[in-house]
């Protein structure tokens, strides 16, 4: 039963730099590697040493209280590096491809004809497990857990970000294999959210799988929104969710027999001199993509992922294991003399207190200033415009800064990760780290009620 | 601008933790981030930040309180000379200038006293000076009367500061609007100087008032039973009050503007004026012979504070209702207590101030009762779709 969802609340904010429909191989990155820190709450275990050969689908790493979830290479190579942090917390594990496109091979079949178990087994031992994330909390999925139902959001409404109908045209058959892998792990039902848009597109026409169409401003794409429409989270409950970036990997996994990780990203912001689409892989090193496709006009900010919950990087880190984008904005770091009292033609803001309010159609320019001092929750009514859910968001932020984890639990925080309140972080005119509070509270939540 | 911005640049590391002028951090920090916005970007959380800030917000509200204020200026001239009988002779500017004069001053003693215990407590509590007194420091002289001394305008302001907010922990922490408290304290501490029907006309220099001039504000007049008020002056705002009340026009520009760009909240407004509306229909209803009580009901919306308490002093966000269903609750609510308080009790003749200072009170159990409304919707969908 199909059903249509339409909200009023939300921001498009309008960037300058979006993609066009143009697709090119990114220029051949030098390494690769995996991230631990790209996995929330993740503590890892190394399987491998320096200097040792992998092929695509060895695993690198475990977790360390799911031994059984493995994180595999991309490629096949040389583990050139380990690079460690602060108290030898492992931050990447550097793969050099040797261009022989080894791999492990795993057994081509019909997901249909697998058993719930088999199909875990064969998601685990590929490392395309860690690609399911669990609501709540929006952590790892832990596979001896049955959810409730899978979510998939086919299409991303975040600013810039890309067209799902353009860099998955090509994969409609590995969609649907891994859709028919996924019904399998729920007992519940697959559901997949598009928009009006894609009425006609490759996701319309998906089978074994509930379609709704959700219509609105951002975060209309998040899988979150979704989940509170249909199948709202509360105690107790688990639902995973996959991006269908995932779901490719895992039609193409049992369809090819291999861990086939490559992937079309988009390269936007105002920054770059032409924003399009490219073909890499995940993990990808950056440096050679990045070198000569930004203006280098201004002092530039890398972000891996959108500008509202991206992950900041410098020109030669590595694509995060779940970003489909990579974005250049101006860092912005300068005074600007009484720029408060402006008429503010040029500055884009959710308010109507800006010159901007009268030019809708026009895109803007945002840089990663943040335009003014931190303070205590003053406005009020603020948040809730950006936020198509039942919810009180401060209430339930100040439910998180007071540590009351009853209250928590009743205003919702279960139904929420990051994702869902970035806008309110941009919006805010007190500056309150929304994201961060946030994800305090989920904290709080996951090592107290687990 | 540039060698400004250096100063301050070259200044910082001295009013740094551990440097010699620490204890003008936050004075530092309020004029350096009143003249240049900060570079500071985005460590953690959204790369990219709305243009609105704090000093956007207050600017704007502070905009929208300058039609008022500027009208309040002539009318503080204009009753001045027309107690003189003098209104045909007096011109357009030498009316305004004499309310400038006169009101210029109790800005100035305001500003000054309220933003020097701002940034003392400030620099006490390490944090930044909060934007929310520019607003509180042109609120409270527009809700005087223009013959209040300045000192007693310094001690309320002062009262209010201290009392009212420091104590609870600063802005966004106040339990009740500061203007209305600097008032309130006035009220009940000089209570002749707020009342009566001489404090609202700026009388020095003036022996003997014109022939039947009485300097009563219409409410007061209304409260005794004369309720033959000009309503397009009250409209114009050329009636006695306090400074920033009486032009209703004035009130609705900048009403406009708040609810243009969002900053004010309209359910407040719209929900206050609705509430005085209905209050004043029951009175209608039940009132015989009472001829204040028989005061055609939207005749109030043009005397005393009600506008000016609904688009200004019920729509402060901090001790309003949070909630947009507590916003209506709690605005109707001003508007009925409002006019009850205004009519029926004789001891105070206009009621905006009480009834707003106690729904300020009430607005966290308002608040409650809607968060506990969603929780329970919430809880009643987990259950329906279990």
């Amino acid at each position: 039963m199909s059903k249509h969802f339409k909200f009023k609340r939300g921001l498009d904010i309008r960037l300058k730099g979006a993609a066009e429909a143009v697709l090119k191989d990114a220029p051949v990155s030098g390494t690769v590697a995996l991230k631990p820190t790209d996995f929330f709450g993740l503590v890892p275990k190394l399987s491998v040493k320096a200097d040792a050969q992998v092929k695509a689908g060895d695993a690198l790493f475990f977790d360390k209280y799911h031994p059984e979830i493995l994180f595999t290479s991309p490629v096949s190579g040389t583990v050139k590096a380990i690079n460690r942090g602060e108290r030898r917390k492992i931050l990447e594990i550097v793969i050099e491809p040797n261009g022989k496109n080894e791999f492990r091979a795993f057994p081509v079949v019909d997901p249909l004809t697998q058993s719930r178990e088999e199909i875990i087994r064969l998601l685990l031992e590929s490392g395309i497990w860690p690609n399911i994330i669990q609501r709540p909390y929006g952590i790892l999925a832990n596979p001896s857990i049955t959810p409730k139902h899978i979510f998939i959001s086919g299409f991303d409404s975040a600013p810039l970000a890309p067209d799902y109908e353009f860099i998955f045209k090509n994969d409609q058959a590995a969609l649907q294999t891994g859709i028919n892998a996924l019904s399998k792990l729920t007992d519940g039902s697959v559901y997949l959210g598009i928009s009006p848009k894609q009425a006609n597109g490759i996701f319309a026409s998906l089978k074994n799988v509930t379609v709704n169409t959700f219509e609105g401003p951002h975060p209309a794409g998040n899988v979150g929104v979704h989940i509170h429409h249909v199948s709202p989270l509360f105690k107790g409950d688990t639902i995973w969710t996959v991006s269908p970036q995932a779901v490719v990997f895992i039609g193409r996994l049992f369809k090819e027999g291999k861990l086939n990780v490559t992937k079309i990203i988009t390269l936007a912001g105002s920054e770059v001199k032409k924003p399009q689409y490219y073909k890499t892989i995940v993990g990808a090193e950056l440096t050679n993509l990045l070198s000569n496709t930004t203006k280098k006009e201004t002092h530039e900010r890398y972000i891996s992922g959108n500008v509202l919950t991206g992950t900041k990087i410098d020109p030669d880190d590595y694509l995060g294991f779940f970003d489909q984008m990579i974005t250049v904005i101006p860092e912005g770091d300068e005074y600007e003399p009484l720029g408060w009292a402006l008429p503010g033609k040029d500055k884009f803001s959710a308010s109507k207190t800006f010159l901007s309010a009268l030019f809708p159609q026009k895109e803007y320019v945002l840089t990663a200033n943040i335009h003014g001092g931190e303070r205590a929750f003053v406005l009020t009514g603020q948040y809730e415009q950006f936020l198509p859910m039942d919810l009180l968001p401060v209430y339930l932020l100040k439910a998180v800064l007071t540590n009351d984890i009853d209250r928590m639990e009743q205003l919702g925080i279960y139904e929420v990760i990051e994702e869902d309140l970035a806008l309110c972080e941009f919006a805010d005119t007190s500056k309150i780290k929304v994201q961060e509070i946030l994800r305090e509270g989920l904290n709080i939540m996951m090592k107290e009620v687990g | 601008m540039k060698a400004l911005k250096n100063f301050f640049e070259k200044t910082k590391p001295y009013v740094e933790k551990g440097g010699r002028y620490h204890w003008l951090h936050s004075t530092h920090d309020a004029f350096f981030t009143f003249l240049f916005v900060p570079k500071n970007t985005s460590k953690s959380g959204t790369h990219i930040h709305d243009y609105i800030d704090m000093k956007r917000t207050m600017s704007i509200v502070v905009l929208s309180l300058v039609p008022a204020l500027l009208f309040g200026m002539y009318n503080v001239g204009y009753q001045h000379f027309g107690a003189l009988g003098q209104t045909d002779t007096a011109g357009f500017t030498e009316m305004f200038l004499f309310g400038l004069m006169k009101v210029l001053p109790i800005i100035i003693v305001t500003y000054v006293v309220g933003l020097g215990i701002e940034f003392i407590f400030a620099q006490f509590r390490g944090h930044d000076v909060n934007e929310g007194f520019l607003v509180t420091g042109i609120l409270i002289p527009m809700v005087m009367p223009v013959t209040t001394p300045l000192w007693m305008i310094a001690v309320s302001t002062a009262f209010s500061v201290i009392f009212c907010k420091e104590v609870f922990g600063g802005t966004g922490m106040n339990v009740w609007n500061p203007a209305l408290v600097a008032r309130a304290f006035l009220f009940f501490a000089y209570p002749a100087q707020i009342s009566g029907d001489t404090v609202w006309i700026s009388a020095s220099g003036i022996g003997k008032m014109a022939d039947g001039f009485t300097g009563a504000t219409p409410m007061a007049k209304a409260a005794m039973g004369d309720t033959s008020f000009d309503l397009w002056n009250a409209f114009i705002g050329l009636i006695p009050g306090s400074i920033g009340e009486t032009s209703k026009l004035a009130i609705l520009i900048g009403a406009f503007i708040l609810i243009i760009t969002g900053i004010g909240s309209w359910r407040i407004m719209v929900s206050t004026l609705l509430g005085a509306l209905f209050m004043g229909l029951l009175l209608n209803t039940v009132a015989g012979d009472n001829s204040y009580m028989a005061l055609p009901f939207w005749h109030h919306l043009f005397i005393g504070g009600l506008m000016f308490g609904a688009v200004f002093m019920a729509t402060d966000p901090v001790s309003a209702a949070q909630t947009a269903k507590g916003k209506w609750i709690y605005g109707f609510l001003i508007g009925v207590l409002a006019i009850m308080i205004r009519v029926i009790n004789p001891a105070y003749p206009e009621g905006v101030m009480m009834a707003i200072l106690l729904m300020n009170t009430f607005a966290p159990l308002i608040d409650y009762f809607v968060v506990q409304g969603n929780i329970k919707r919430r809880l009643k969908r987990a259950n329906v779709k279990a």
